[in-house]
C-alpha cells in the first residue's frame, strides 16, 4: 500500500494550515467571552503589602481584579512538580511552595499577582497598568553558582542555601580511583546556556465555567491534555475530572513548553467562575520570555580520564542546575534522570561518577525543552571528546570509533541499559556524506582567502519513548508513562483512531494514519486521527520525550492487533474458512490460496450488521488498547558540522551540516527529516544565537525578538541527512523516536566545528561573533606571550 | 470610532474602528479572518503578514483607520482547499510546515518575494530566498523546506505568468 510506513505521505493535516483554517485557542471566541490580563511582580524578589484595585475597578469595561489570598481562600491547590528526587545524603528534595497568585511574595519578574478581567483585551491589559502594588523590594539572585554562595539571597524560607537537591550517581569511589590511574586527563568547564523555548504560538487559554452544570471547559494550548484535566482536578481542585473538559485544539509547537499546567490557565478556570464569565487570556511574546519554562542552565565542571591509548577510563561530573524560582512539573527529572544517565554517551565507560545540585533562583522555572537534560548531557561528552582528542593528538573520528560502545544490550555505569545501536556505520556514513576526506583541500581554500576553516563532530545516543511506569515510579515519577488507543472501524470500513498523544505540529494525523493504512490497505484518506480532547479520547499521557513514536505508535499497533483478530475471525466465520487462512491486504479480506474475499468495508458492516457472527461474539469492531513500554528507545546520531570563521570579526557561516541517525523504522521520511531539520536549527540556535539573559538584580534583559536572537533562514544552511537502521527489539514497529536528535546532536558538533577553526577551545555558548572575536583575541595574545 | 472601507479578499467590508485598532486585531477579531496570526509583539516574527494594494506588510504594525480604501488579501483569499495557490501546493509537497502557526506568514511573504522578483526579473535563488525571510521566523522547521517550497513555487508561478502572456 502506497500510504504505509515508510511511505513519503504529503499530510492530511496540511490543508487546513495552509489556507488559514487552522483552529487554535486564540481563534477559539466564545458567547460572553471577556478578557484577562496579569498584574506581574515587576521585580525579582518582593514582599507584597499590598494591592489597591480600585483605580482598574473604576475604569469603564473592568469586570473583576482578582488576586492570590482569595485563590487561597477558595482552596485553589498550589501548583504541582511531578518527579520526587532523594538527595545522595538519603534526604527528600526541599523546594518552594508555588502559589498560581502571589499570596505574599513575588520571586521572579514575571510572577502573576493579580488577574483582571475585562470586555476587551485592551481594557484588561490597560487597567493591568493601573492596579497599584505596595511592594518591598528584596535582595535577588539569578544565576545559579552565586545562589549556593555563602550569605545569597534566599529564594524560599524552607530551602537554606537555595540548594533543593544535591544527586548523585555512579560509583564514586571507582571512579576516584580508575582517574588517579589514567594516563591523560581532560578537564572542562562548560557552562550549558539558557534558553527559551519559543513556540511561535504563544500561550493562550480560554475557559468556560457553566454553573447549571457546575462543569468547566478549558481551550489551551496543551501538549497533554489529560494530564492538565488530572492535576488541574486531583491537585488544584478546580473541579472532578468528570466535570472538566480540556481541549488542545490546533497547537503552534511546544519543544516542551506546553508540558506544563502554567498558573495563567489554572487562574482563567478560577475566574470564569467567581465572574460568570468566558475568561480568555493569550500571551504575547514579552509574557513568553517572562512566564515560559525556560530550558537549560547548567554549569558543570567534568574530568575524562584516558589510558595511553586512548580508551575512556573514568568519566566524573559535577553539575549546578538552575530550577529558578519555582519547581516546575519535570523540572527535577530533566537534570537527573534524564540527563546523569546519559553520561555514558555512545561510548563504552567503566566508570562514572558525578552529582547535580538544583537550586532555587530569582527566575523564571526551568524544566524540559526539546531533548531535557540530554543535550547537556551530549554537549559536555562530545565537548569532552573533541578537547581530549587534540590533547591527545589522536583524531576525534578515531577516538571516537576506540570508545564506541561495540556489543548490544549494553548496561552502562548510569543505570540505562542500551538496546541497540550500530555506532561505526552511522560515522563512517556521516563522514562519507560531509565528505571529511575533501575537508584538508576546503581548509586550504578558505586560508588562501584569509578565512578560518574547521570541522567539528558529535555523536549522541538519547533515551526516548519515556518510559515504563513502573521503572520511572521507582525512580521518583508521580505518574505512569503508558499510552492509550481506540481504533474505531466504521460500518462502511472507514476509521477513527482516538489516541492520547498529541501533535502540535508533529504530523500525526499523518504517521497514524499510515499504520493503520499500512495493516488493513486502505488509503490514509479514509483514516481519521482524534487527539487533544478529554471529552473525546480516552486518558492518554500525550507528547514530549519524543515518545508518540515508541509509546503512542505501540498502542496503536497493539490496539489493531486486537482489531485485526475480530476482522479476521468475522471473515472466516462468513467467508466459511479456517480463521489461520484470512489474510488482510489492499482493503480485502482474502483466504490465502483461494479466489474467497471480503471488501473490509463488509467486514465492518458484518460486524455492526451482526446477523451472522461467530457464537457469542459481540457486535461492533472497535478496540482499546493502552501500551506501558518495556525500556526507553535509544535513537542516537553522528553529526559533522563544518564552518568557516571570518577573523577579523568573528563572523561564523556554517557552510556544511550532515546528520546521519539511527532512529530505527521510519513512518515517514518527510516528517521525520522536518524534525531533524528543525531540532538541528534549534541546536544552531543554541551554539550561536540564543541566550536568556538576567542581570544581576535578576530583571530579564531579553524580553523580546528585538534582544533574543531566533535562528532565521539566513542563520543556517540546507542540511545533508541521512539515515542508518537497526530497529528497536524492544516495541512492535522498532521505532526509536526522531524529535530531539537534532536539539540534542547538534550544540557540540557546531561549537567543535568553531574552536577548531580558530584554534583555542576557550569558547562557551552561544557562539556570537563578539564571542568568537574575543576568543581570538585572547587566543593571539597568549600565544604572543609563548 | 471611524468607519473604515475596504476590499478583504474581493469583499467589499465597512466597519467601524477605534483609533488604536491594529489591522491584524480589525481582521481577527472584527472580520474573524483568524489565518493571520500574530507570534510577537515587536514586529518581528512575521506571523501576521498579509498584501495591502499588493505589497506585503505586517499586519501588525498597521492601524486598520489608515487603511480606508484598501484592497487586501489575507491567506484566507490566497487559494481554497480545492484550488490551491502554486505557494500553498508547494508548501504542502515539500513538508514546509509543522505546526502551521507561521505558514500564513510565510506563504504571504513568499508570493510576494516571488512576485517582486518577477517583475523585477531577478532570479530568486535559495540564497536570495533565505535573505528575503529574515523577517518570518519559524520554529519547527528549520526553513530547509520552506526554501524549497519557494524555489519550486518561484518555478510555478513564473510558468503559469508566461503562459498568460
Amino acid at each position: 500500500m502506497s500510504d504505509g510506513i515508510g511511505a513519503r505521505v504529503e499530510r492530511k493535516e496540511d490543508k487546513r494550515f495552509i489556507t488559514g483554517k487552522g483552529k487554535y485557542t486564540d481563534d477559539i471566541r466564545m458567547d460572553n467571552q471577556a478578557y484577562a490580563a496579569f498584574v506581574r511582580c515587576p521585580v525579582a524578589h518582593a514582599k507584597i503589602n499590598g494591592i489597591d484595585s480600585s483605580a482598574a475597578m473604576a475604569m469603564e469595561g473592568v469586570i473583576a481584579v482578582h488576586t492570590g489570598p482569595e485563590m487561597k481562600a477558595d482552596e485553589i491547590g498550589d501548583i504541582i512538580t511531578g518527579w520526587a528526587i532523594t538527595s545522595k545524603d538519603g534526604t527528600p528534595m526541599q523546594c518552594g511552595v508555588w502559589n498560581p497568585m502571589v499570596t505574599t511574595y513575588g520571586r521572579y519578574v514575571g510572577d502573576a499577582i493579580a488577574i483582571v478581567v475585562a470586555e476587551t483585551q485592551d481594557i484588561a491589559r490597560a487597567a493591568a497598568e493601573v492596579v497599584e502594588l505596595d511592594y518591598e523590594e528584596l535582595p535577588a539572585v539569578a544565576q545559579a553558582d552565586a545562589a549556593l554562595a555563602d550569605g545569597a539571597p534566599q529564594v524560599h524560607e524552607n530551602v537554606p542555601g537555595n540548594q533543593i537537591f544535591n544527586w548523585e550517581i555512579g560509583d564514586e569511589a571507582k571512579t576516584e580511583t580508575a582517574m588517579a590511574g589514567a594516563h591523560h586527563v581532560t578537564e572542562l568547564d562548560i557552562t550549558n546556556n539558557r534558553l527559551a523555548p519559543n513556540p511561535m504560538e504563544p500561550r493562550s487559554a480560554v475557559a468556560t465555567y457553566n454553573e447549571a452544570e457546575d462543569h468547566y471547559t478549558l481551550y489551551t494550548t496543551s501538549q497533554n491534555p489529560h494530564v492538565a484535566r488530572l492535576v488541574l482536578s486531583a491537585f488544584y481542585n478546580v473541579a472532578p475530572e468528570h466535570k472538566l473538559r480540556v481541549i488542545a485544539p490546533d497547537v503552534g509547537g511546544g519543544f516542551g513548553s506546553k508540558i506544563y499546567i502554567y498558573p495563567e490557565e489554572l487562574t482563567c478556570l478560577w475566574a470564569s467562575m467567581k465572574t460568570g464569565r468566558s475568561v480568555k487570556w493569550t500571551s504575547d511574546r514579552s509574557e513568553a520570555f517572562m512566564t515560559d519554562a525556560h530550558g537549560r542552565d547548567h554549569i558543570t565542571k567534568a574530568k575524562m580520564g584516558f589510558d595511553a591509548d586512548g580508551n575512556i577510563v573514568a568519566f566524573h561530573v559535577d553539575t549546578i542546575a538552575n530550577l529558578g524560582a519555582y519547581v516546575s512539573l519535570f523540572a527535577t527529572a530533566t537534570p537527573t534522570y534524564l540527563y546523569g544517565t546519559l553520561w555514558s554517551g555512545t561510548y563504552a565507560m567503566p566508570a562514572i561518577y558525578g552529582t547535580v545540585r538544583a537550586v532555587h533562583t530569582n527566575t523564571v522555572p526551568v524544566d524540559a525543552y526539546r531533548g531535557a537534560g540530554r543535550p547537556e548531557a551530549t554537549y559536555m561528552i562530545e565537548r569532552m571528546m573533541e578537547t581530549a582528542s587534540r590533547e591527545m593528538g589522536i583524531h576525534p573520528a578515531e577516538l571516537r570509533r576506540r570508545n564506541f560502545v561495540k556489543e548490544f544490550p549494553y548496561q552502562t555505569e548510569v543505570i540505562l541499559q542500551y538496546d541497540s545501536g550500530d555506532y561505526f556505520t552511522m560515522l563512517d556514513e556521516g563522514e562519507k556524506a560531509a565528505d571529511v576526506a575533501g575537508f584538508a583541500a576546503r581548509r586550504a581554500q578558505s586560508e588562501a582567502r584569509g578565512k578560518l576553516r574547521g570541522l567539528g563532530y558529535s555523536t549522541f545516543v538519547e533515551a526516548c519513548g519515556i518510559a515504563p511506569s513502573a521503572a520511572v515510579g521507582s525512580l521518583g515519577a508521580a505518574v505512569g508513562l503508558w499510552e492509550s488507543c481506540e481504533v474505531r472501524v466504521n460500518p462502511v470500513g472507514t476509521v477513527e483512531v482516538l489516541t492520547g498523544s498529541h501533535s502540535h505540529g508533529q504530523g500525526h494525523e499523518t504517521t497514524f494514519a499510515q499504520l493503520v493504512s499500512d495493516r488493513f490497505g486502505i488509503p490514509i484518506d479514509n483514516v481519521t486521527i482524534v487527539h487533544g480532547d478529554t471529552d473525546k479520547v480516552q486518558m492518554g499521557m500525550g507528547t514530549y520525550g519524543s515518545r508518540s513514536g515508541p509509546v503512542g505508535m505501540s498502542a496503536v499497533m497493539k490496539a489493531l492487533d486486537k482489531v485485526e483478530e475480530k476482522a479476521k475471525k468475522i471473515a472466516a466465520h462468513t467467508l466459511e474458512a479456517s480463521e489461520d487462512d484470512i489474510v488482510i491486504e489492499n482493503g480485502e479480506v482474502k483466504v490465502a490460496g483461494t479466489d474467497k474475499k471480503m471488501g473490509w468495508h463488509e467486514v465492518g458492516l458484518a460486524a455492526y450488521i451482526a446477523h451472522n457472527l461467530p457464537e457469542g461474539m459481540e457486535p461492533g469492531l472497535k478496540e482499546t488498547a493502552f501500551y506501558d513500554p518495556l525500556n526507553f528507545s535509544f535513537p542516537s546520531g553522528a553529526l559533522i558540522c563544518e564552518v568557516e570563521v571570518d577573523p577579523d570579526t568573528g563572523v561564523t557561516d556554517i557552510v556544511k551540516f550532515t546528520a546521519v541517525d539511527d532512529f530505527g523504522t521510519i513512518i515517514n521520511p518527510n516528517i521525520v527529516e522536518g524534525q531533524v531539520h528543525g531540532g538541528v536549527t534549534q541546536g544552531i540556535g543554541q551554539a550561536m544565537l540564543e541566550q536568556v539573559v538576567y542581570d544581576e538584580t535578576g530583571q530579564l534583559i531579553t524580553g523580546s525578538y528585538m534582544d533574543y536572537c531566533m535562528p532565521r533562514a539566513d542563520d543556517v544552511p540546507s542540511f545533508t541527512l541521512d539515515h542508518t537502521c537497526t530497529p528497536s527489539p524492544l516495541n512492535p514497529l522498532g521505532v526509536k523516536g526522531c524529535g530531539e536528535a537534532g536539539a540534542i546532536g547538534a550544540p557540540p558538533a557546531v561549537i567543535n566545528a568553531i574552536t577548531d577553526a580558530i584554534g583555542t577551545n576557550d569558547l562557551q555558548m552561544p557562539a556570537t561573533p563578539l564571542a568568537v572575536w574575543t576568543a581570538l583575541q585572547a587566543n593571539k595574545t597568549a600565544m604572543a606571550a609563548e | 470610532m471611524t468607519n473604515v472601507s475596504m476590499t478583504v479578499n474581493g469583499k467589499s467590508v465597512s466597519c467601524d474602528v477605534s483609533d488604536t485598532t491594529l489591522l491584524s486585531e480589525f481582521l481577527r477579531e472584527d472580520l474573524r479572518l483568524t489565518g493571520t496570526h500574530v507570534g510577537c509583539d515587536t514586529s518581528q516574527c512575521g506571523a501576521c503578514v498579509v498584501h495591502v494594494d499588493g505589497k506585503a506588510i505586517k499586519s501588525c504594525t498597521a492601524l486598520a483607520v489608515s487603511l480606508d480604501g484598501s484592497d487586501l488579501t489575507t491567506v484566507e483569499g490566497v487559494g481554497p482547499a480545492n484550488d490551491l495557490h502554486p505557494m500553498q501546493a508547494a508548501f504542502k509537497k515539500h513538508h514546509g510546515l509543522q505546526c502551521g502557526f507561521c505558514t500564513p506568514g510565510m506563504i504571504m511573504a513568499g508570493i510576494d518575494m516571488v512576485e517582486r522578483y518577477q517583475a523585477d526579473g531577478r532570479d530568486l535563488t535559495a540564497e536570495a530566498i533565505r535573505h528575503e525571510l529574515e523577517g518570518n521566523i519559524c520554529r519547527c522547521t528549520g526553513y530547509h523546506n520552506i526554501v524549497k517550497a519557494i524555489e519550486e513555487a518561484a518555478g510555478t508561478m513564473a510558468g503559469m505568468k508566461q503562459a498568460a502572456e
